[in-house]
């Protein structure tokens, strides 16, 4: 039963990515302006030109082409950066850790500090600090993230200037990464003065990310907890003696997490999302940042590889949600 | 939902009496919103007339001045100016033009495109209904950002590409709530009333139920202009919005970004009028959908 549901999903996963590729090979396919005309010196013959067009296949008909070019993509080929020169898979493994690194540190950072606002408002409920939460909770949330980023540059950047308003890494400190996932690299094999230099450069990015979505889970937490805390078994819990915070933390969040948490999944989604503006604003050297680049210089092979992986990712997560939610709750399990 | 006694009829249709008018100016949030969009739409077109100085202009004997409050200040370069000189409060009250463009345009025309479809699918159901639902439901799995890169590098940069992309990425917002809006119309007396004394289908759409969804279409509105000023502000503070001479706040943004260290009230002039905008036509639509939303009202 469970296998079933699974193998379901995972082959609805599959689908959806490929209606993406699709999508993105029509609309890149009709866009005004030829892609060879981007790619050719002036003055070439039209030899150069029908040479070239051979070489992408632009050629054949469309749906032969899509043939050709997913094929490639399956093989893992997707072709050559125009503006860059350099493989587009290359460059796409290369910036890929980078963001995963910022996504997942400001899912943690949101998880906790929503989780623990919720948990605080919870405890606080029916005394005047509950409605400054939720009334400072309010203002925040309606903070659009591009604003909020700015925000921060400005306060941290100028007022108290402690951390790094740009890169990933200080340029002067070397050390020979074996792989593109600095902050763990460099955690794993005990670096302490490189982890501090990459976590500082990560804290400003990881804040712009990670408090729209705290509050967010602050608001749907701290409404869940509130709904356990008059059920019955909390009642029966508090007549034995629990102490409140015990309550809480033991008998309500086990109830109000899984709500929560699904939710926390689909917003994990706009997170990613806003790597995109995020990784430009610190100048932080990611897939999204690369992905304004590309989009600016109009370079197509390596906007459909973006697209491609940033649609993967956001498949990946909506199935791994599902299956989370799926795990967490019995009735889902066992239907 | 309706009271099951009383009958109601097409004339007894929720009329916006003396009482709900005042009801809308009492919300503070309404007032707030309401009057500083209205002034934000005075400036812009009055800029002219109303800017200190030519938003162009560059001086660079001047470059890189304080607002007039710090020292070091020229007097008449009130809010500062640029590191090519040009006058910061110039340029922000020039800037409100494009970004009101983008507002009123791409809101209208998401709005247009979504009602349409909403009116049709929530009234008339069946394969219509289904059609567009579903395309809403793909519409809508498909991540705002990928469209708007696919889009932007589709059309290429500009300020009618940030119009269509916001265009094609919204409309779907217009059309949930107004098919979910018709649909519950429908059921409701006034409708049948003008069913059963023969009005036709078409009529009962747009006389009936049409001024019946106004209301909450206003919000709508409203809010998707907060969003629209905020996508354009992002899409010219990364350089894909109008070019780069024409002052956009955006683009203020992404210079005083760049001179953060240097020069930090670059960054806070376009940034706080960025967000008060925002917060205005937020404001301003979620107090109107509480003045005008008879199901939020009670």
């Amino acid at each position: 039963m469970i296998a079933v549901s699974i193998l379901n999903r995972l082959i609805v996963a599959a689908v959806t990515l490929l209606g993406v590729a699709v999508i993105v090979f029509v609309l890149l396919r009709v866009v005004p302006g030829d892609p060879i005309a981007m790619m050719i010196a002036p003055g070439a013959s039209p030899a150069d030109i029908a040479a070239l067009r051979a070489r992408y296949g632009l050629d054949l008909s469309l749906p032969a082409q899509f043939g050709v070019w997913l094929q490639s993509v399956l093989m893992g080929d997707f072709g050559t950066s125009i503006s860059l020169r350099r493989d587009v898979l290359e460059l796409l493994l290369g910036r890929l850790p980078a963001t995963l690194e910022l996504a997942f540190a400001a899912l943690i950072v949101a998880l906790a500090v929503g989780g623990a606002v919720a948990v605080a408002g919870t405890l606080v409920r029916r005394t005047p600090l509950e409605p400054a939460i939720d009334a400072i909770n309010g203002v925040l949330l309606a903070v659009p993230d591009f604003v909020w980023a700015l925000a921060l540059v400005l306060f941290v950047g100028v007022f108290i200037p402690v951390f790094p308003l740009s890169g990933r890494i200080d340029p002067t400190l070397s050390i020979d990464f074996l792989t593109p996932f600095y902050l763990l690299e460099s955690l794993v094999r005990f670096r302490l003065g490189v982890f501090f230099d990459v976590a500082a450069h990560i804290v400003m990015p990881v804040l712009a990310l990670a408090l729209p979505l705290a509050t967010v889970i602050t608001r749907i937490l701290k409404e869940a907890l509130l709904e356990a805390m008059v059920q019955d078994y909390v009642l029966l819990a508090r007549l034995k003696g629990m102490s409140e915070m015990r309550l809480v933390l033991q008998e309500a969040l086990r109830n109000a997490v899984g709500p929560a948490l699904s939710l926390t999944g689909v917003q994990f989604t706009f997170l990613v999302g806003g790597t995109v503006i995020v990784e430009r604003i610190f100048a932080y050297p990611g897939i999204g940042n690369m992905a304004i680049d590309a989009v600016i210089n109009r370079d197509l092979p390596l906007i459909q590889g973006l697209v491609l992986v940033f649609g993967a990712i956001f498949i990946v997560i909506n199935l791994a949600v599902d299956l989370l939610a799926a795990a967490l709750n019995p009735r889902l399990r066992h239907g | 939902m309706a009271e099951p006694i009383t009958i109601t009829g097409p004339a007894a249709k929720p009329r916006r009496t003396p009482s709900r008018l005042r009801n809308l100016f009492a919300e503070r949030q309404v007032l707030f919103g309401g009057s500083f969009i209205l002034l934000l739409v005075v400036i812009a077109i009055f800029a002219p007339f109303i800017a200190p100085k030519d938003p162009l202009e560059q001086d660079l004997m001047l470059g890189s001045l304080p607002p007039a409050w710090l020292d070091g200040a020229e007097p008449g370069y009130y809010l500062g100016t640029d590191d090519l000189g040009r006058d910061v409060l110039s340029r922000l009250i020039y800037g409100s033009r494009i970004a009101l463009l983008v507002a009123i345009v791409s809101a209208s025309l998401a709005a247009l495109i979504g009602t349409i479809l909403g009116l049709l699918a929530g009234w008339y159901g069946g394969w219509a209904d289904r059609i567009i639902s579903r395309i809403v439901d793909i519409w809508m799995a498909f991540p705002p950002v990928l469209l708007s890169i696919l889009l932007v590098a589709v059309f290429g940069s500009g300020v009618h590409s940030v119009i269509a992309a916001i265009v094609i990425i919204d409309w779907t917002r217009f059309c949930r709530v107004v098919r979910a809006e018709t649909l519950a119309q429908s059921q409701l007396d006034y409708v049948t009333a003008a069913r059963t004394a023969g009005f036709p289908r078409m009529k009962i759409l747009t006389r009936e139920i049409f001024p019946n969804i106004v209301p909450i279409l206003i919000a709508l509105v409203s809010l998707e202009m907060g969003i629209a000023v905020v996508v354009e502000a992002i899409l010219s503070f990364v350089g894909l919005s109008v070019s780069s001479d024409t002052p956009t706040w955006g683009g203020m943004i992404a210079q005083g970004r760049q001179l953060i260290h240097h020069a930090w009230w670059l960054l806070v002039a376009p940034l706080a009028v960025l967000f008060t905008t925002v917060l205005a036509f937020n404001q301003l639509g979620s107090g109107l959908r509480r003045a005008l939303d008879p199901v939020l009202r009670r």
